[in-house]
């Protein structure tokens, strides 16, 4: 057996395991499949039953979702119709501990965690590797819009975003390393959502028509606040109060809030009073648990720290880049000075101040197409 | 690619002979068992042969015999419907810490209504004590209710001992012996049981149907409401095909009680004995001496028993974990917890389980196999140095 699919029961997974499937076709005697459809199963919908809403209630199940059921549902319908063996493995301990404890601990922290790049390294490349080499698989593929390349100089594989530029999803795999990299196939990197969709159509794949899934996998409501709650009455943990003052770019004190964990930097909503002019959270600042506020032209900031960088294509401490770095998933990108420093960490530079720079968020370093590194962003001066 | 099932305990497939004797009950006597009518009277003569069959294998009166849906509905309405039969304004239930959760978690839902009940433990033999579940009896308990072999382990349970604490207590005794049935002789009166669970499919009949041992003068609540089939004590259209079909497979198991059992036990040992000779760090798991002849549980360190479980299923070979299931439990299998193991020597512990269609070339097939599988499994482990290359 050679290459085992991650299959999330939507389109885009299904495609890669349909295409893999009609290059490597299951031998009807013999030697084992060449192909095999892995579901990981992260979260257990049922485990906080109050984000669940109405429509659960008593016996009903969140749908729609990553690892609702209805997603294993659909990865094993369309895995019958390819006539791939099919397996669901459990990773939800493993996804607890590295990507939804320090969600929500960041969020404490006063950070804007992103839990799929964390999820992306530690469980569907680390993880979902070893589990694809424990049954004999060699490789593993992904339905991501991104391409790994090998560059014939360097010997390094480098990682590229997609063809489709709407659906890069190269920001989200900055933590790979080259043995992960060199062991991944991203077939859907050479073609657009669009072209996707039609692949799909075209051999009638169960799920051809399901939309695209939107929010975070494991917060059924959409909201994270909620989440954090009920996840922390669950782990019967009462944190220590981050309720504070809220307070202006000059210091002086506006107003009190709840907690920092209920702020991400940029946002508008929610701060609970009228001064003239728009208010905005500017920075959270976790050691005295205060929320700055201001106008929205106080958001642009040029220069940040970057913590944890992985460097795909390797840059020594004291070395400087240009690049072009996008510091969320829907930002555009800005042209930009990157300085490596020792110990993981880098420094940036935008030419142009961009709006909203959020610690907690992924920061991506790209030449052209290619995604040079990345890392988490720490400070924000 | 020939494949291997080595999951009987989880079902067996349909013997052939047993499928023969169901096909008319499928297609010609399709009568409602309950009808006055010629079509009802073939069906009413098939479900009343299958109740002599099963009766027979039990050593039982065949009015003692109620047909159900299967091993769970027949485990509930006995826990439930002693239970709720029973006087008393405190009522105690005796169970046992490695039952199947068709009894634990209907000891669960009657602890949610205010009976309590006593989970008697086990050590590593996995072979509860009787004195234990002496001890646990009180004024009020109503019920005892012991499996005869656990379906993870294999291990034999002392019935027949706690049948005379039972008796001598005037406590109604329950046992759940979809495990032993067909696998060791089971008898009423030997056992002393007043209720005993069966199921069809894991004696090579076909799923979906069961059977209830009532002691004659067993007073039950029914589970379920609606006509007066099986004496009043189950409702419900028979489900004639299942039952004829169940009939037929207790009639083979008892004639295969003796020289079939030991086959299978004898390619279980070899399966086992040839594993334990070439795998290192690999323990079996319960006592070996008490075992129904079909079960081996063997804890192979450092090994993820969800990955090899698919990475044999990939080389055609069946077999199960009692961990992370699928449909999302991640806990520890409870039976495995209960005899001791940790954690993660839980989830490196896998059940194969034989039965009727296993052959000699099945277990040679699985040793060929098997010793590369865990050492490609454990190779991926962290914590994993091969004991050859640690020599180097």
């Amino acid at each position: 057996m050679s290459i085992a699919v991650a299959m999330s029961g939507g389109v885009d997974s299904s495609t890669v395991a349909a295409l893999l499937a009609e290059n490597n076709p299951t031998p009807s005697s013999g030697s084992s499949p060449e192909v095999v459809g892995l579901t990981m199963q992260l979260w257990n919908q049922r485990r906080l039953p109050q984000l669940l809403g109405e429509e659960a209630g008593e016996g009903g199940h969140a749908s729609g979702r990553c690892c609702s059921l209805d997603d294993v549902y659909d990865a094993r319908a369309v895995a019958n119709f390819l006539n791939i063996p099919y397996y669901v493995v459990n990773l939800e301990k493993q996804f607890e501990a590295t990507v939804v404890r320090p969600f929500v601990e960041g969020y404490l922290a006063g950070e804007t965690p992103i839990p799929c790049s964390l999820c992306n390294t530690e469980i569907k490349f680390a993880q979902f590797l070893t589990t694809a080499r424990q049954i004999g698989a060699e490789r593993i593929a992904t339905g991501h819009y991104a391409r790994v390349r090998r560059d014939p100089d360097s010997g390094r594989y480098q990682l590229l975003r997609g063809v489709d530029r709407s659906k890069d999803q190269a920001y989200f795999l900055f933590g790979l390393t080259q043995e992960q990299l060199a062991h991944s196939e991203f077939p859907l990197g050479e073609m657009t959502k669009q072209e996707v969709r039609t692949i799909a159509r075209a051999r009638r794949l169960p799920v051809a028509e399901k939309p695209d899934s939107q929010e975070i996998c494991f917060v059924p409501t959409g909201s994270y606040r909620q989440f954090i709650d009920a996840y922390l009455a669950e782990q019967q943990r009462q944190p220590e109060s981050t309720a504070g003052e809220v307070v202006a770019t000059d210091g002086h004190v506006l107003g009190e809030h709840q907690g920092i964990q209920n702020f991400t930097v940029g946002q508008r909503k929610g701060l609970g009073m009228a001064v003239g002019a728009p208010l905005y959270v500017i920075a959270i600042e976790p050691a005295k648990n205060r929320v700055v506020v201001g106008e929205d032209r106080d958001l642009f900031r040029s220069r940040f720290r970057v913590r944890e960088v992985n460097w795909i294509r390797p840059l020594a401490a004291g070395d400087a880049l240009d690049a072009h770095v996008k510091i969320r998933h829907n930002h555009p990108g800005a042209a930009a000075r990157v300085e490596a420093h020792a110990a993981g960490d880098a420094s940036v530079e935008f030419l142009e101040p961009q709006r909203a720079i959020t610690p907690g968020q992924a920061a991506v370093f790209y030449d052209g197409d290619e995604v040079v590194g990345g890392g988490w962003i720490s400070q924000v001066p | 690619m020939k494949r291997i099932y080595f999951d009987n305990n989880a079902t067996t497939p349909l013997a052939p002979e047993v499928f023969e004797v169901m096909r008319p009950y499928l297609l010609e006597d399709y009568g409602n068992a309950s009808s006055i009518h010629w079509f009802g009277q073939r069906a009413k003569a098939g479900v009343e042969k299958a109740r002599e069959q099963v009766a027979r294998l039990l050593g039982a009166r065949s009015s003692e015999i109620v047909f159900t849906s299967g091993g769970t509905e027949s485990d509930n309405s006995a826990v439930l419907g002693i239970v709720e039969a029973a006087r008393g304004e405190r009522k105690h239930v005796v169970t046992t810490a490695i039952e199947h959760p068709a009894v634990l978690s209907t000891a669960k839902a009657l602890e949610k209504r205010g009976v309590g009940v006593t989970y008697v433990r086990v050590g590593s033999s996995g072979v509860i004590d009787p004195a234990d579940v002496a001890a646990a009896l009180r004024p009020e308990t109503v019920l005892i209710s012991v499996m005869h072999a656990n379906n993870e382990l294999g291990t034999i349970q002392p019935l027949a001992e706690i049948g005379r604490i039972a008796r001598e207590r005037d406590i109604h005794f329950h046992t759940d012996a979809v495990q032993s049935i067909g696998k060791i002789p089971v008898d009423v009166e030997k056992l002393g049981v007043d209720l005993l669970a069966l199921s069809a499919h894991k004696l090579n009949g076909p799923k979906g149907v069961g059977a209830l041992y009532v002691r004659k003068g067993t007073i039950l609540r029914p589970l379920l409401h609606g006509g007066h089939h099986e004496r009043d004590r189950r409702p419900g259209t028979e489900n004639v095909a299942g039952v004829v079909g169940l009939g037929a497979a207790a009639e083979i198991a008892r004639a295969h009680l003796v020289v079939e059992n030991d086959r299978i036990a004898a390619l279980r040992d070899r399966l086992e004995a040839g594993i334990l000779v070439s795998v290192p760090y690999v323990a079996a798991n319960g006592d070996r001496g008490h075992r129904v002849p079909t079960t081996t549980n063997l804890t192979f360190d450092y090994l993820e028993g969800e990955g090899f479980v698919i990475a044999m299923d990939l080389r055609g070979i069946a077999c199960s974990t009692g961990s992370a299931c699928s449909s999302g439990s991640l806990e520890p299998s409870h039976v495995l917890s209960a005899i001791g193991l940790r954690p993660d020597q839980a989830r490196a512990s896998i059940r194969f389980s034989l039965g009727r269609f296993n052959t000699d070339e099945d277990v040679d097939t699985a040793l060929q196999i098997l010793p590369a599988v865990v050492e490609q499994l454990r190779t991926v482990s962290p914590h994993y140095k091969s004991p050859v290359t640690s020599y180097r």
